[in-house]
């Protein structure tokens, strides 16, 4: 019981990551439907620079860092050059499953060294709790302590109160003298960077192995895990534990046997996504979180 | 040159220009604002106001010309810095942001570090003082259209501005709203704040400018003390030519008529979290007669217009007009009743901005112009016919084009409402139900919307105006009745409703 809990955990943690990167782009009221794409590119790039430098840690770095470098493109082609998003973000993750395939194709068969855990003392001591939230690695620590900073921030710091605004009202947000650019491609960046990290944790933690395409359709969940949570962080980790779980059923109906269909619990996760959006669509119409200028462009003073 | 310097004046432009590619939106314009002092900016629409108080708050650079501030030569690179030399700006579409709260709204507009708390407390102090109510943790959303104002208020008073520029503040305010706003304009002015009023209301400007100064094609034409000019001549100078007079219909001269359009309980949810809801909506319009709706924005007008326009069904006897149950009708079919419609946003709403005039009276009439019924007529664009029927729109209603036959978007607001109320006409109507004719028309075009309602009413047409713009509605409706939160108020006749009454009605005390 105690491993299947950890199991969820860990396997939520990608979801969370990249979800709550969306989240603050959101917010900015950039749609960034690249998350997938961004998440490969953090898990080829955490992967070889493990196998190159033999540091996890350094993976992590890697990982955020090419999470920004291709954010930075989107960046470019939908803030500045104000191509269409939804169109842009889907290119780009077009764009990185072949290129990360390329990349990738060296590291076939290479086995990376995993993030190792850490024990927090007396805490990872308590019975049952301690082993499930105390002795994990520092991504996971730090998943749970984003949810916290972009909660806090967005209500108590006036650089999230203003990525908000921008969001809300891009036209008054400029009026009253900020960058609505210059914001919304800080907070694409900040989206970059967790989806890289995000994309980081699946060879460095689950899975060690390259295989082309191998974060198999989990940034496509945490974007509609961002609806799920109508842009709340703290829904989102209730969202992701679900998720979590539900992919993790596949393993355990697996393992006792169950006379399903492998195909059907594969399938169950974005199934679950799709039924979550429908549900939360029909609430969307009459109470609307989401941010009044996500997908809009800003024109400047016309 | 600050040696003939006056110490009474804050702030003082000096032949300031302003040219938008080949447009020259500010002329050389020279103003000097004293300290205390309520400064009106009078024009018309595109007579350069927007542009000036944009130079002022640093929105947008003047290509030419001097600002000084305490006699000192300043450039205004920002509206931060606009904000550092004590410059606040209230703008007539609000830059609030409707999902956060009143504390963030103002945090992230001040420029001193501060908590939300501490925020909060001071917001609390200030609003007291000023007397201007509000709730910090509340979110704008939620807020009145007059109370998101004072929101924009307390911002910049929470600054300690010495010129407040206000920007066509009371376009959105019931009459009691009003009068609150012109008390705490003047204390603020007694306190030695100055303040710079853009308005057209002539009759506002009367009552609280002590200096007003006119502006017309991006020159300023005038600028004199308030009390020596009348509101005839600051109207003249403002438009460039006399305003015609509009005569009234003779009052009662409906009252044996038939009635029109009856309309019984009507009720219609809300659309969206934003929307209101038709409450148990009666009222019944005559033939000849102009019913007045009055209200503030945002209490059911919209929801209102869709409902009698048929963009909302709801039961067939909610609409009864001659002796026909329509309340479960199409557009289409109440159209072809002789029912027209004009709805409030002219771009996209009443016009396709994209296309031309000919193409958007095509979309109008393109039934009447295939009666016969023949296959081809019917699927092949008969552009004679609407061409010929958008030529005699333009005409008759005076509508300038900058081209001939133009896109919808390239007419100016005023241009575009006479091409769209005279298409309404051309239809020949029995009913005409219009929403917001002249908001944001310069008054020239206004008043010709105007006459041409009159003369409509006189033919024995029956008219229901929905407007926000009081004057308006006294000018020429007979009945007038108020919409306030979906709800409708009896009809009264016009002589025998004051505007305190409609006030009280609109739900502001």
């Amino acid at each position: 019981m105690e491993n299947l809990l950890i199991t969820i955990l860990l396997t939520s943690i990608p979801i969370l990551l990249a979800g709550l990167g969306e989240l603050v782009t959101e917010k900015s009221g950039v749609l960034n439907l690249g998350v997938e794409g961004m998440m490969l590119c953090g898990a080829v790039a955490a992967l070889g620079s493990v196998l190159i430098f033999g540091n996890p840690y350094i993976g992590i770095l890697f990982g955020a860092i090419a999470g920004i470098l291709i954010s930075t493109v989107f960046s470019f082609f939908t803030i500045t050059l104000m191509t269409n998003q939804v169109a842009t973000g889907l290119g780009l993750t077009i764009f990185a499953t072949a290129l990360t395939g390329l990349i990738g194709e060296p590291f076939v068969g290479k086995t990376a060294a995993s993030l190792p855990k850490l024990e927090i003392i007396f805490l990872s001591d308590i019975p049952y709790l301690g082993k499930i939230l105390f002795s994990n690695d520092i991504l996971v620590y730090f998943a749970i302590f984003l949810i916290f900073f972009i909660h806090f921030g967005f209500q108590n710091t006036k650089i999230g109160i203003i990525i908000r605004a921008v969001g809300d009202n891009h036209d008054s947000a400029h009026s009253i003298g900020y960058s609505v650019k210059l914001v919304r491609w800080i907070s694409t960046s900040f989206g970059g960077m967790c989806a890289g990290m995000g994309g980081a944790y699946i060879p460095l933690a689950l899975t060690p192995h390259w295989s082309e395409g191998m974060t198999a359709g989990k940034g496509w969940i945490a974007l509609a895990l961002v609806v799920f949570a109508s842009w709340m962080p703290i829904r989102l980790l209730i969202g992701a534990l679900i998720f979590g779980g539900i992919t993790i059923l596949q393993f355990v109906a697996q393992a006792r046997g169950w006379d399903v269909p492998s195909q059907f619990l594969n399938m169950l996760p974005y199934l679950a996504t799709i039924l979550a959006l429908a549900l939360i669509s029909f609430k969307l119409r009459h109470n609307n979180y989401a941010p009044a200028c996500l997908g809009k462009h800003f024109l400047g003073n016309k | 040159m600050t040696n003939n310097f006056d110490a009474t004046t804050f702030i003082e432009v000096k032949n300031l220009s302003k040219t938008f590619d080949q447009f020259l939106a500010n002329d050389s314009i020279s103003i000097d604002i004293k300290k205390g002092e309520i400064h009106a900016l009078l024009g018309e629409n595109g007579a350069g106001k927007s542009t000036l108080v944009k130079c002022l708050y640093g929105v947008v650079k003047p290509t030419d010309g001097q600002i000084l501030i305490n006699g000192k030569h300043v450039t205004i690179n920002s509206p931060r810095e606009a904000r550092s030399y004590g410059i606040g700006m209230v703008f007539q579409h609000f830059s609030l942001f409707p999902a956060l709260t009143v504390s963030e709204n103002i945090l992230i507009s001040l420029d001193e570090k501060i908590t939300k708390k501490h925020l909060e407390d001071k917001i609390s102090i200030t609003a007291k003082q000023w007397g201007l109510p509000i709730e910090p943790t509340k979110k704008v959303l939620d807020l009145s259209v007059g109370e998101q104002q004072r929101v924009e208020i307390i911002r910049c008073l929470l600054q300690n501005p010495k010129l407040l520029i206000m920007d066509e503040p009371t376009s959105v305010l019931s009459p009691q709203e009003i009068n609150q706003l012109f008390k705490v304009l003047r204390k603020l002015a007694n306190s030695g704040c100055s303040i710079l009023y853009i308005s057209h209301k002539l009759n506002e400007i009367k009552q609280i400018a002590s200096k007003v100064t006119i502006l017309r094609s991006g020159k300023v034409i005038s600028s004199t003390s308030t009390s020596k000019i009348s509101t005839t001549s600051m109207a003249e100078k403002m438009i460039g030519k006399k305003v015609k007079k509009i005569t009234k219909i003779s009052k009662n001269s409906f009252l044996n008529s038939p009635p029109a359009i009856s309309i019984n309980n009507l009720n219609r949810k809300k659309l969206s979290q934003f929307g209101t809801e038709l409450k148990k909506i009666s009222f019944n319009v005559k033939y000849g007669e102009i019913l007045g709706i009055a209200g503030v924005a945002g209490n059911g007008q919209v929801e209102l217009m869709n409902a009698l326009s048929g963009e909302t069904l709801g039961d067939p006897d909610e609409i009864i007009f001659e002796d026909k149950k329509i309340g479960n009708t199409n557009i289409k079919f109440r159209r072809s009743l002789g029912l027209e419609f004009v709805p409030e946003e002219r771009n996209g709403h009443a016009t396709v901005p994209e296309i031309t005039l000919t193409e958007n009276t095509f979309l109008t009439f393109y039934n009447t112009y295939s009666k016969n019924n023949n296959f081809l007529d019917d699927i092949l664009l008969s552009s004679n016919m609407s061409s010929n029927d958008t030529i005699s729109i333009i005409n008759d209603n005076d509508v300038r084009c900058p081209y001939s036959n133009p896109l919808a978007d390239q007419l100016s607001g005023g241009n575009l409402q006479k091409f769209i109320v005279g298409r309404s006409l051309k239809a020949n109507p029995k009913v005409l139900i219009i929403s917001q004719p002249t908001w944001g028309v310069d008054i020239g075009a206004a008043s010709e919307i105007r006459s041409k309602l009159l003369l409509l009413a006189k033919a024995g047409k029956a008219i229901i105006l929905i407007s926000q713009d009081l004057d308006e509605i006294y000018e020429i409706s007979n009945n007038i009745c108020v919409i306030n939160n979906g709800s409708l108020s009896k009809p009264k006749i016009t002589s025998k409703i004051s505007a305190k009454d409609i006030g009280i009605l609109m739900g502001i005390n």
